[in-house]
């Protein structure tokens, strides 16, 4: 008998920590949501994953986005401790803006009529195009008509490697893995020729401390990413922070910010589509 | 197991001796040649340079980066682990019950969700709460996380708990039948109790099965310890991160296979039914 | 009812855009080596643990240690990573196919452990009469573990070994961490495409992996008992 009472016991306070856990969760779920509606501080979203743009460095945060977003913000009223920011993947930016989970995205997020449906885009802040990272004494790979043969290297679940086997290169290998830090890490060992997204994207890897040297960006970008601010729908911030990133740009913040996270690099800008002029209204 | 071991073979002679020495001193040889190949062509590549493995040695990446992972990793293991034994509980009763119709039920779940992967749950949960907006989008890939786990681990243990009580001898319910119980009553007086006590090692085995499945959330996104890692790696040492990853996930799973065993033997005393850690996944299917 | 319909038709569209069947072939193939070199890895290790040479059981025991306690998708992600991309160890001169090897790999790798402990819990089941009485025969180890315990061994594991063969069935769901194009990435691709129909499109799948691995419990349990050493 005293063993039964051992084991219901046991299953008392199984069913107690079930509980105090579901209380728990739903108690920080509800934390969350609560933080947007607060007048002094501001939630923005960003990449924690792509050096250069935006990338989580312990307790920092750092890169192109981050930078743009920090001005923006200071324009708006923000100081920067003010600033929280939140992790945005890819998959997840539409419903973040539309559960109020985050004020602004900032995070290589493009411009597309699909995406206008669900949500408001401020800016463009940067037009980037699609491009291709090779090693730096690499000369044969001038473009993406130039991959036949190659072996390219993309993320998962991207489809700009498969565009280049459709449209440029019908014999190029291709490879997904799931960040671009291993791409890089295969190009360095020699079983990868090529990485392809975003030129900008490829600049900021291809900067950092461990890679600076070994990479080049081709330079001669095959499309037209709009980098735009993701807004809730119906927002009314657009001509202000419009008016923040032109801001930036005459003075010089916004090239600085390009100079400092590209640095080391053999890369420029399309001067052609850079600096954007985002006008007054949402894009 | 030394006693079996002993009836296998002779305790060798001299000559088995020195034959058993050369045999030792090539696989010693085979294995340090195949570690220098390894560590000379890494370091070829430029993978050993100090500066890539430092970094893990300091408090900032172990604040920043691997505290939080480990915490997201216990805390969906954890939180799965209490509603996979309720699942398991619940659903393990229910194919123990004298209802037709309830047993064939609870059977029919239970085989469904122990013959999908984990990882093809894992990723529909992910993209339906997104789809249906559950809760805070940021917390998704964790309810995904414990949602597949729970669903495939409960459905485990509910074998577990209907195996753990076929398991008791006989005499267990008769005796508690002899004394005027009913079916029910002799089943949570006498029958789960012990079962309980006696898969507890099995149980274990499960929650390593559960810590090292968590690990899957990283494809859904949810920043527990591998995820965490492959961020920090992101701007360059990322074979390093994954390395850390490895070492620290072996160090946690050996430890609790570790209590495991030492659960099965502390516990054999107390239950008359049979007290053993799973080696491998429970029987799949049964008829 | 049309509305149902409407989903039914949405739902076959969405089916026909895509090679689900494929995919499947890719996982059942992936099943399939794996199982034989699993098989293979696994018999060599369990009788390195039960061998009389010291340093075979312990290397036996380290291997299982180690890789059954590491999460498949690090064993996965490390043969690309490491073996590939930096020891540059191509089992294929089709860029391709190479991963879908070394996929292959990893899988058997893993599950070795796996089958490993299987078979010892057969040579658990064999009685100590055996083993006597192979010795007392004048067999060594070798001929021993061949023709007495290792064929009751199996005997006695095949419930162990079927559920392992289970877990190797779902687990190929993590060859996408080796680069290989398979079932469940195909869902997450024709889900985020098709997210109309999220519900049929996890159900068709799931019924491939509940249609491949129940009659592989079916016939475990069928084995088990008629193969079972009466005693």
């Amino acid at each position: 008998m005293r063993k039964t009472r051992y084991g219901m016991a046991a299953l008392a306070a199984g069913a107690a920590l079930v509980l105090s856990a579901c209380g728990g969760g739903s108690g920080s779920n509800g934390g969350g949501g609560e933080a947007s509606g607060g007048g002094d501080t501001v939630r923005i979203g960003i990449k924690f994953d792509q050096p250069g743009l935006g990338f989580k460095n312990g307790n920092e945060y750092t890169g192109f986005d981050v930078d743009v977003a920090k001005y923006v913000a200071k324009e708006l009223g923000y100081a920067e401790d003010k600033i929280e920011f939140v992790e945005s993947p890819s998959a997840n930016r539409e419903n973040m803006l539309a559960n109020k989970q985050v004020d602004m995205i900032f995070a290589t997020y493009s411009i597309t009529d699909e995406r206008k449906k669900t949500v408001d885009f401020a800016g463009p802040y940067f037009v980037a195009g699609q491009d291709l990272l090779v090693r730096a004494d690499d000369n044969s790979i001038t473009g993406p008509d130039s991959l036949n043969g190659k072996n390219l290297c993309s993320v998962t679940g991207s489809t700009s490697a498969q565009r280049i086997k459709d449209e440029h290169a019908a014999n190029v290998n291709l490879v997904e893995r799931p960040s671009y830090a291993e791409c890089v890490t295969a190009m360095q060992g020699g079983q990868i020729d090529a990485v392809t997204t975003d030129d900008i994207i490829l600049a900021g890897l291809a900067a950092q401390p461990n890679n600076a040297g070994k990479y080049k960006v081709v330079g001669n970008p095959f499309s037209e990413e709009n980098y735009g601010v993701g807004l809730p729908k119906g927002t009314d911030k657009c001509a202000d922070i419009n008016a923040a990133i032109n801001k930036m740009i005459d003075d010089g913040a916004w090239e600085e910010a390009l100079k400092k996270n590209t640095e080391g690099v053999d890369y420029t800008y399309n001067k052609e589509l850079n600096p954007p002029k985002p006008g007054d209204a949402c894009a | 197991m030394t006693t079996r071991q002993s009836v296998l073979f002779d305790a060798p002679g001299p000559k088995a001796r020195s034959r058993i020495t050369i045999t030792n001193i090539v696989g010693i040889l085979i294995f340090i040649a195949a570690a220098f190949f390894l560590l000379k062509t890494l370091n070829e590549k430029g993978q050993l340079a100090p500066e890539l493995w430092s970094p893990f040695l300091t408090a900032e990446v172990w604040e920043f980066t691997i505290l939080p992972g480990l915490i997201n990793t216990f805390k969906a293991a954890a939180v799965a682990i209490v509603t996979s034994v309720v699942f398991g509980l619940l659903f393990g009763v229910g194919r123990l019950s004298s209802n037709a119709t309830l047993r064939s039920l609870c059977g029919v779940i239970v085989e469904f969700l122990r013959a999908v992967p984990v990882l093809l749950m894992m990723i529909f949960f992910w993209l339906l709460f997104g789809q249906l907006q559950v809760g805070n989008p940021a917390d998704i890939p964790f309810y995904a996380v414990v949602v597949a786990l729970t669903l495939y681990n409960g459905s485990v243990i509910a074998e577990l708990v209907r195996s753990g009580v076929f398991g008791l001898p006989k005499g267990q319910r008769e005796a508690g039948m002899a004394i005027g119980m009913t079916r029910g009553q002799s089943l949570r007086n006498i029958e789960l109790p012990q079962a309980l006590v006696a898969m507890l090692p099995a149980l274990v085995s499960q929650f390593v099965v559960i810590l090292k499945d968590s690990a899957l959330g990283y494809i859904i996104s949810y920043a527990e310890l591998l995820r965490s890692l492959q961020i920090y790696g992101s701007a360059g040492p990322i074979l390093q991160a994954l390395t850390v990853a490895a070492v620290l996930f072996i160090i946690i799973n050996f430890t609790l296979s570790w209590v495991a065993n030492w659960l099965s033997r502390f516990l054999s005393s107390r239950t008359s039914g049979k007290a053993e850690p799973l080696t491998t996944q429970p029987m799949a299917v049964k008829v | 009812m049309d509305s149902l319909s409407e989903y039914f038709q949405s739902y076959l569209t969405a089916l026909e855009s895509y090679d689900v069947i494929g995919a499947f072939w890719v996982n059942i193939q992936l099943a399939f080596w794996a199982a034989l070199g699993s098989a293979v890895l696994g018999t060599v290790l369990a009788l390195m643990r039960i061998s009389p040479v010291p340093s075979f059981r312990w290397a036996g025991a380290t291997y299982v240690n180690i890789f059954r306690n590491t999460p498949l998708t690090i064993i996965m992600t490390f043969c690309i990573l490491v073996m590939v991309f930096q020891l540059q160890i191509n089992l294929s001169s089709d860029f391709n196919f190479n991963f879908f090897l070394w996929a292959i790999v990893g899988l058997s790798v893993y599950h070795a452990a796996f089958v490993c402990e299987a078979i010892r819990s057969g040579v658990n089941t064999v009685p100590l009469g055996q083993a006597e009485a192979a010795r007392a025969i004048g067999l060594s180890f070798l001929p021993a573990a061949r023709m007495i315990i290792l064929p009751q061994a199996f005997r006695g594991a095949i419930a162990p070994l079927g559920n392992t063969l289970i877990a190797l069935i779902k687990n190929t769901t993590v060859a996408a961490a080796a680069s290989v194009i398979e079932a469940a990435g195909l869902m997450k691709t024709m889900i985020e495409f098709r997210p109309d129909v999220i519900l049929a499109i996890f159900a068709t799948f799931a019924a491939g992996f509940v249609i491949l691995v129940i009659p592989v419990g079916l016939l475990t349990t069928w084995l088990s008992t008629k193969l079972a050493v009466t005693r």
